[in-house]
């Protein structure tokens, strides 16, 4: 049970992986294997946030050392922790992650939108956005001769 | 020896910065394309912008030939902290093999672009071919693990698109570009989590910086884990065999241009990237590493050889069988890098320039032959040679290359593997190059038995001989072909440099 609760967060990032390609390798639809393929990605998100994630840190904007904000964050940590660690202030969770996966998102913003206008262009051609009627639509053309020029 | 150092007469304060330049380049270039007036414009734009980035690899060639390797901190951020790009003498191979083919196929594009791909898509198209060839030169020349993701996709994003492009001739580039998209994103996000492993393991994303942290940290299960999501990813981005399913479609139904190019570059980038983890940024000689190498790499990499090569011998479409050549191709590649020698990575490396050479020359060829004859099949191609005799000539040197006949590149490769594959030891590596070598023999020997051999069925379309502006670089790259099977000590000295860069001298 503490095994579950203290790798919560990478529970959750899995079981959302595995649920995104199952849907990206099971469905048919093309729209459907889109959105498998946005919750694959996202869930990538989930795991770096959660890395960034230092116990009792806050937001990486930097506070006054001395200012009563600071003495407030310090307080809020837990003494054991502290007393291990040898932390003397305030603790920040890390920047760096959460820069990397805006990046990251912006990626898939775009491998989305780049996917999704390929399945309005499929639907065009074929009139069909399912893989197995596009799959029997391909053969009929694997077996004629190429266009006249 | 051919001395680089000064063969670019680039003034100092370009060489200075042409990590960064190479990669901008082709950049500014695809917003300059895009917003251009006229197919033709664009055209001279695409053709610009690949000649410079080239002329920067060429600088670079000779920068690391004087001083060993290039680090260059973008925004003078120093790395760790900063994103630096790091260039070797692997990095320079590639990068020139890249910008190279991006010459090469924009020279080509003038007069071929119009049969494959709609008027009104001439300057965008133009513009993805761009941004295709400034995240390929990112990519080989970063040295910040993240900043790899990006440009993978960059240059990714943009073949996505102009695999789709290739619909006016075929519709089937449409669901082949979807295909292409799924598994390369799919491959894409499992290098991200491997990526995020790693960077909760040692806390860096500088490759330099993550190779010194993870020399002491081989046992951890979250390092292990990182390498294999890493592999896997750029397993499927490099048309690993089995995870190659997307190539076959996307190479055949592209536009030629796009063919072209890819076949030079696309999955070579990736094999790159992947031979940079494996020997460079983990542990040399670490147990999962070397056991990677030796019980899944080089299996894999032998049964690609071997079963792509007979799918590329009963498949019936030209350009399909061209594209399970190049699956099993890659198998050649990575048998090559699998010896973990200096010997072999070289061998495996020259085998990857020759390669790109080769496909170029084939699927240059055929795009030639593309404008006039809407060939898809085989059979079609009876006769061309009466009618196009320079297209076929040039299609018939790349084939004896891919083939391995003496005088050509093809057999220097060739040669070169079999040579280091001996030196190791490994001699079921030598019989599966012979087997793979005599399929590729018939299936070669089909295509140029139709197309020499067999006369025209009366009555058929007829091709004509390609325009000039595309018999010229053809003929360039055929001639490449013999030139370097003669006298190889070009790509011989670059590809020893990118194995000792790769492998640090030892053997």
């Amino acid at each position: 049970m503490s095994f579950i609760l203290s790798h919560f967060n990478y529970i959750a990032v899995a079981t959302l992986m595995m649920a995104g390609l199952f849907i990206v390798f099971s469905s048919g639809n093309l729209i459907k294997r889109m959105i498998g393929l946005a919750i694959f990605q996202t869930s990538t998100g989930l795991l770096y946030i959660s890395l960034a994630k230092v116990s009792g840190g806050t937001a990486a904007i930097a506070v006054e050392p001395a200012s009563a904000e600071a003495r407030d964050l310090a307080s809020r940590l837990d003494p054991a922790y502290v007393a291990q660690h040898g932390i003397d202030g305030v603790v920040y969770s890390n920047p760096l992650p959460h820069v990397l996966i805006l990046t990251a998102i912006v990626v898939g913003v775009a491998t989305l939108a780049v996917g999704l206008a390929i399945a309005v262009r499929v639907r065009e051609a074929f009139g069909s956005v399912e893989a197995d009627e596009i799959e029997v639509l391909s053969r009929i053309e694997s077996t004629q001769p190429g266009p006249q020029t | 020896m051919i001395s680089f150092e000064t063969l670019h007469a680039a003034p100092p304060a370009l060489v200075a910065h042409a990590p960064v330049l190479m990669v901008a380049a082709p950049l500014i270039a695809a917003c300059a394309a895009a917003l251009s007036p006229s197919a033709r414009t664009s055209w001279m734009i695409s053709v610009t912008g690949s000649i410079f980035a080239a002329w920067m690899a060429l600088a670079l060639v000779g920068e690391v030939a004087r001083r060993g390797a290039v680090d260059y901190a973008i925004g003078g951020f120093a790395p760790p902290l900063g994103i630096a790009l790091h260039i070797d003498g692997l990095s320079v191979l590639m990068a020139l093999l890249v910008s190279s083919a991006g010459v090469m196929a924009s020279l080509y594009s003038g007069h071929s672009l119009a049969a494959d791909v709609r008027a009104e898509k001439h300057t965008l198209f133009q513009s993805g071919f761009l941004l295709c060839q400034t995240g390929l030169l990112g990519l080989v020349s970063t040295g910040d693990a993240f900043n790899a993701f990006v440009f993978l996709e960059v240059s990714s994003i943009g073949t996505y698109a102009l695999v789709a492009i290739g619909e006016k001739r075929d519709r089937r580039a449409l669901p082949a570009a979807f295909n292409y998209l799924i598994m390369g994103t799919i491959g894409a996000t499992f290098y991200v989590i491997g990526i995020g492993f790693l960077y909760a393991a040692t806390g860096t994303l500088n490759m330099a910086d993550m190779a010194a942290r993870l020399a002491t940290l081989s046992d951890s299960s979250v390092v292990q884990a990182g390498f294999a999501f890493v592999v896997v990813g750029l397993g499927i981005k490099a048309a690993m065999f089995p995870l190659h399913g997307w190539l076959p479609g996307a190479y055949s139904y592209a536009p030629s241009l796009i063919a072209i190019f890819l076949a030079a570059t696309a999955t070579k980038t990736s094999i790159y990237l992947m031979a940079r983890f494996v020997f460079d940024v983990f542990p040399n000689g670490a147990a999962f590493g070397q056991g990677f190498i030796t019980s899944v790499l080089a299996p894999l990499a032998a049964a690609a050889a071997i079963v792509c090569s007979l799918q590329a011998v009963f498949e019936k479409e030209i350009r399909r069988v061209l594209a399970f050549s190049s699956v099993a191709q890659v198998g050649f590649i990575l048998l090559g890098l699998s010896l973990a020698s200096v010997a072999g990575a070289s061998a495996g490396l020259f085998y990857l320039a020759a390669h790109a050479l080769m496909k170029m020359t084939l699927f240059m060829a055929l795009g030639g032959l593309a404008i006039s004859l809407g060939a898809r099949r085989i059979d079609e191609l009876a006769g061309v040679a009466r009618d196009a005799p320079w297209s076929a000539v040039a299609f018939g040197v790349g084939a004896a290359s891919l083939a391995g006949v003496p005088l050509t590149v093809g057999f220097l490769a060739k040669w070169r593997l079999i040579e280091a594959a001996l030196q190791s030891g490994q001699i079921w590596i030598v019989a599966v190059l012979a087997i793979a070598s005599l399929l590729t023999l018939l299936y070669v020997g089909r295509m140029l038995e139709a197309i020499f051999f067999r006369p025209a069925p009366a009555g058929a379309q007829r091709a004509r001989e390609a325009p000039v502006g595309v018999l010229v670089p053809l003929l360039v790259l055929a001639g490449l072909n013999i030139w370097f099977g003669l006298d190889a000590s070009l790509p011989e000295q670059l590809a020893n440099a990118a194995a000792r860069a790769l492998l640090g001298g030892a053997s």
